[in-house]
């Protein structure tokens, strides 16, 4: 397991997990590229309806799974999945922001008459504003000098809001779309499976098969 | 696809057509598939050939008609109409068949008859998104009698000089192009004279937001977004929608001591 040691997940394991994560916004920044050159891309024949809907998606995915390391490290009983956890939460907000900046820009063109009435009337984009208004601070206050300052305590609890981003992200998501589909309630199964994981009751048994002891923030 | 004989006429906004590749690959058609390229990568297992449509109620001529003897193929005429879609997309459309009227004329609605309701194919091995509840299939929608009887309302059998490719909604589907591009459904199997307003597939879905006319009104919100504005397929910016998709002069007076805001 050396391959796997702190020191290596620290110094080659975070630079290529963010290489990775940049990978799906490479794609789309190329493909906008092109698509303003008038070249050939892949965004099809509504590449604003495309890269909203591509954006969206990978923020859901990265939030998901930044909310699966710390029950990966329950199950697994190794804390190094918590390594990532930070990295992983920021990549979620990196794309929530390329995902309104496509809104925004691409898509409204800056038109903020409408912009305000789309966040007001229509309860789908109120429900996705709300969750970019809790995922800001939990952006802002994710430095180790933020973990300083309002205390390991505190900071947690603070940072409980992100299970309010995945249920608003989640619900946003089944609400955008029309009829009755599946697509939207499998991310939504697999965040209700997320969130088991943090009942005491199933962490403390998950503990005390793996004989390990609470994860501190920060780490 | 066979190519089509047919007439050409001043039904034709004068403005650029949208590509043929956008008009058969970026799609709704949901019983084969939800992405907007599933319809034409699914398509293929539709069998246009041969087809019948049952005609009923409150007609004269009842009966199932094979296709051939519904359209009178010597009379196709080419009609160039907007298409505005419902999630805020538009397209120009080259569409070859005959007038709904004609059709209709040819069926002779009865007295009574109020409405005309249309069925499209629900068939589980032609079309792999039947097996998901997305909508209660079959799709159904329909028009008041005098909203079928208008020039505009347009049965379409072909596409760009050809017969209409199965994604759009082969062998022949409906085209009104004053209203959002669900009310134009495809791939028709029956067409029905009734005196009672036919349930119409999305209003089943979600009532508060898709009404029976579903009339194109900028001033008139869908609950999720804004229609004042739409984004024709192969431009960048957005461009005003028009009332009644710009077919006020044609239809308007239809709607004539109708409130619009409640009646959407």
């Amino acid at each position: 397991m050396a391959l796997f040691s702190q020191k290596n997940l620290r110094r080659y394991g975070k630079p290529f997990v963010f290489a990775l994560f940049l990978i799906p916004a490479v794609w789309l920044i190329y493909n906008w590229v092109q698509a303003y050159a008038g070249a050939p891309h892949d965004l099809g024949f509504n590449p604003q309806e495309t890269s909203n809907r591509f954006t969206g998606d990978w923020a859901l995915r990265i939030l998901l799974l930044s909310l699966a390391l710390t029950p990966l490290s329950l199950l697994t009983g190794s804390p190094r999945w918590i390594l990532f956890r930070r990295m992983t939460g920021l990549f979620a907000f990196f794309y929530v922001c390329l995902h309104i900046t496509s809104y925004i820009w691409l898509d409204m063109q800056f038109d903020w008459s409408e912009l305000w009435t789309d966040v007001v009337k229509r309860i789908y984009i109120t429900v996705g504003f709300t969750a970019l208004l809790c995922l800001l601070p939990l952006a802002i206050t994710s430095t180790a000098g933020w973990v300083r300052r309002l205390g390991a305590k505190r900071w947690q609890k603070l940072h409980k809001l992100v299970y309010a981003v995945g249920v608003l992200a989640v619900i946003h998501f089944i609400m955008m779309r029309k009829g009755f589909q599946f697509e939207p309630l499998i991310y939504g199964a697999v965040l209700a499976g997320l969130m088991v994981f943090r009942l005491p009751m199933v962490k403390s048994w998950l503990r005390r098969r793996t004989q390990q002891k609470p994860i501190n923030a920060g780490v | 696809l066979q190519p089509l004989t047919y007439s050409k006429t001043a039904y034709n906004p004068g403005e650029d057509l949208t590509p043929e590749d956008a008009i058969t690959s970026y799609n709704n058609f949901y019983e084969f598939g939800l992405d907007k390229s599933n319809p034409s990568e699914n398509a293929w297992r539709l069998e246009p050939k041969p087809w019948s449509v049952k005609v009923s109620g409150m007609v004269d001529a009842p009966g199932d008609y094979a296709f051939e003897d519904l359209i009178d193929m010597k009379a196709l005429e080419e009609r160039i109409y907007r298409l505005r879609c419902v999630e805020g997309w538009s397209m120009v459309v080259p569409w070859i068949g005959v007038p709904l009227a004609s059709v209709l004329k040819k069926l002779g609605p009865q007295s009574g008859a109020k409405y005309v309701a249309f069925e499209t194919l629900a068939d589980r091995d032609q079309m792999p998104g039947i097996r998901y509840p997305v909508l209660d299939w079959p799709y159904v929608e329909g028009l008041t009698l005098p909203e079928a009887m208008n020039e505009l309302a347009f049965i379409a059998v072909g596409l760009y000089g050809k017969e209409i490719p199965n994604q759009n909604g082969a062998p022949l589907r409906l085209v009104v192009p004053w209203k959002y591009g669900f009310k134009s459904i495809k791939s028709i199997v029956s067409i029905k004279l009734t005196d009672r307003k036919p349930a119409t597939s999305w209003n089943k879905s979600a009532s508060n937001e898709y009404g029976f006319y579903s009339n194109v009104n900028p001033e008139v919100d869908h609950p999720r977004w804004s229609q004042a504005r739409e984004r024709r397929i192969g431009e960048f910016s957005r461009r005003k929608t028009l009332m009644f998709n710009g077919y006020g002069e044609q239809v308007a007076h239809l709607y004539t001591g109708l409130d619009l805001e409640k009646n959407f």
